[in-house]
C-alpha cells in the first residue's frame, strides 16, 4: 500500500520556462526545465506557488500534461476570467521566468501501460489535460491496451492538443462539441447524455477502466450514465474541478 | 524563500476577508466546489443506516429516522479544502459525534469512517469527539445534496475537508490508525490546514 512506504517531504522546487504554446484563446502550455524533478505517473498534479513581491502567495493544482517519458514537464493552464492565478500563468509569464511548484501529487487518477485495460477515457473542457499525459505515455511505451477517448468541447476552437488527438490502431477519438459546431462537423453535437455514453464507451461486458475528468456536472453526468449501464462504480474514477478552481 | 514570481501581484487583498480565518495557501471562494473520485452514491433514506463498530461492546445502528430523532446542532463553521479553497461561514445542521458516542465504553484511540462507495478516511477519536465533529445533512438550512455528500456527510471542519467523508455510514473505532483513502495516495495522515499539512511529510 502506497501509505506505508517511506515518504518524503514534497518539497518546492524552481523550473524555468522553455517555451509557451497557445493550445487554445484561452488555454496555454508551460513547457518547463526542472532540474529536481524525479518523475510522474501519467494523471498526477502538481501544485503551482506565485510569490509576490510583498510576500503575498497564492497557490493552485494543475495536472501534468506531459508524458513520464517526456523531456520536459508540461502543464497546460486555462485562463478563467475571474481568476487570480491562470491569468498569470497563461497570461503573463514569458520564456525565460521561473516558476515554482512541488510535486507529482496524487496516486489514483493515474493510468500507465501497467495498469490494463480497455480505458474509457472522457474529458471534459481542459479536464483532458491528464489524458493528454496517459496518451502520449501510451505512445511513448507503444502500448496495446485499447483506449477510447470522448472529448467534450464548447466549439472547435476549445479543443486543445487537436493536432496530437488523432485516432489510431489503439486508441479512438471521439469529439463532441457542445455549443457550435462548423457545417461540416463529422463529430457528436451537444452535451454528453446517456445515449452519446452508451453510443461511444466500451460495453460493460469488456470491464473498461473508466477515467472522467472536468467540470462537475460533466463529470456527474458521465460517471451516472456508466453506472446506469451497469459499470462498476468501483472502475470509474473520477476528477473533477468546479467553477472557481482560480 | 525568497523567491518572486516576476509580474505577479495577486488579486488585491480583501478588506471584506480577516487574514486570520484564512489557513497558510488557501484562497476564499463564494462557491461550493465538487470534489470526489468516483461516481456519486444514491442509497434511498429506507436503506439508509449509520453505524459505530469496532472497539465496542455492542455495534451501534441508526436508521434514517432514529437519526433524525436525536437532538441535532446548528454549527457554522469555515471549511478548507486541500485543494486550496476555503468557505467561510458555511451552515450545517446535524448530530454530534458525542451524542452518538454517548454511554460507548471503548480503548480505541482512532477512528476510521467508511462511506457508500468504499471510501474511507482515518482520524484520532479526540478529533471526532469533544464537540469537534458531526454527522451533518443539512447545509444552508436545506437537506444535504448528494454532490456534496448527501444524505449525511461527516464534518470535521478543523481538518481539511477529505476528512469529512461524503455518503458517510460507518465509524469503526480502532486501536491502531489505519491510512484511509486519500492518505494511502500520499496525503497527510493527519491534514491540519494552520499547519498546512496537505502531503505525507508536510
Amino acid at each position: 500500500m502506497a501509505g506505508t512506504a517511506v515518504r518524503g517531504r514534497l518539497s518546492w522546487q524552481l523550473g524555468t520556462v522553455v517555451e509557451l504554446v497557445d493550445e487554445t484563446p484561452n488555454a496555454r502550455s508551460i513547457v518547463l526545465d526542472l532540474p529536481d524533478w524525479t518523475g510522474h505517473r501519467p494523471g498526477q498534479h502538481v501544485d503551482v506557488r506565485l510569490t509576490a513581491d510583498d510576500g503575498y502567495r497564492a497557490q493552485r493544482s494543475y495536472s501534468i500534461a506531459s508524458a513520464p517519458e517526456d523531456d520536459h514537464l508540461v502543464l497546460t493552464v486555462e485562463r478563467l476570467p475571474d481568476g487570480e492565478v491562470s491569468p498569470y500563468l497563461a497570461g503573463e509569464l514569458v520564456p525565460g521566468d521561473m516558476l515554482e511548484l512541488r510535486g507529482p501529487i496524487g496516486g489514483y487518477f493515474v493510468w500507465d501501460a501497467g495498469t490494463g485495460g480497455p480505458v474509457q477515457m472522457f474529458a471534459g473542457g481542459s479536464g483532458v489535460v491528464p489524458f493528454r499525459a496517459m496518451l502520449r505515455h501510451h505512445a511513448a511505451v507503444a502500448s496495446t491496451v485499447p483506449v477510447r477517448l470522448l472529448y467534450s468541447a464548447r466549439r472547435l476552437g476549445d479543443v486543445i492538443y487537436r493536432d496530437e488527438l488523432t485516432p489510431s490502431d489503439e486508441v479512438d477519438v471521439r469529439f463532441t462539441l457542445t455549443r457550435e459546431w462548423p457545417d461540416d462537423w463529422s463529430g457528436f453535437r451537444g452535451r454528453l447524455d446517456r445515449a452519446l455514453v452508451e453510443e461511444v464507451a466500451w460495453p460493460v461486458e469488456d470491464r473498461p477502466l473508466v477515467y472522467i475528468c472536468g467540470p462537475t456536472g460533466f463529470v456527474e453526468a458521465a460517471a451516472e450514465a456508466m453506472v446506469q449501464l451497469g459499470h462498476d462504480p468501483g472502475r470509474v474514477k473520477t476528477e473533477r474541478f468546479g467553477p472557481s478552481g482560480g | 524563500m525568497s523567491f518572486v514570481s516576476r509580474g505577479f501581484h495577486g488579486r488585491p487583498r480583501r478588506e471584506d476577508v480577516d487574514p486570520a480565518r484564512i489557513p497558510p495557501g488557501q484562497y476564499v471562494t463564494a462557491d461550493f466546489p465538487v470534489l470526489s473520485a468516483g461516481p456519486t452514491p444514491h442509497t434511498p433514506l429506507d436503506r439508509w443506516t449509520f453505524q459505530i463498530d469496532g472497539e465496542v461492546d455492542e455495534p451501534l445502528s441508526w436508521s434514517w429516522s432514529e437519526l433524525q430523532a436525536l437532538p441535532a446542532e446548528t454549527i457554522t463553521v469555515d471549511i478548507h479544502c486541500v485543494t486550496k479553497w476555503s468557505k467561510l461561514g458555511t451552515s450545517w445542521r446535524g448530530v454530534s459525534i458525542d451524542t452518538l458516542l454517548d454511554g460507548v465504553d471503548t480503548t480505541a484511540e482512532y477512528v476510521t469512517a467508511t462511506s457508500d462507495g468504499g471510501y474511507t478516511t482515518n482520524l484520532p477519536l479526540e478529533d471526532v469527539t469533544g464537540g469537534k465533529a458531526w454527522v451533518a445533512f443539512e447545509y444552508g438550512g436545506e437537506p444535504l445534496e448528494p454532490e456534496h455528500g448527501g444524505p449525511a456527510r461527516l464534518l470535521v471542519p478543523h481538518l481539511y475537508f477529505w476528512k469529512s467523508a461524503k455518503w458517510v455510514r460507518r465509524l469503526t473505532l480502532q486501536l491502531e490508525d489505519e491510512p484511509g483513502f486519500w492518505e494511502s495516495y500520499g496525503y497527510h495522515n493527519y491534514g491540519d490546514p494552520w499547519r498546512e499539512q496537505r502531503y505525507a511529510g508536510d
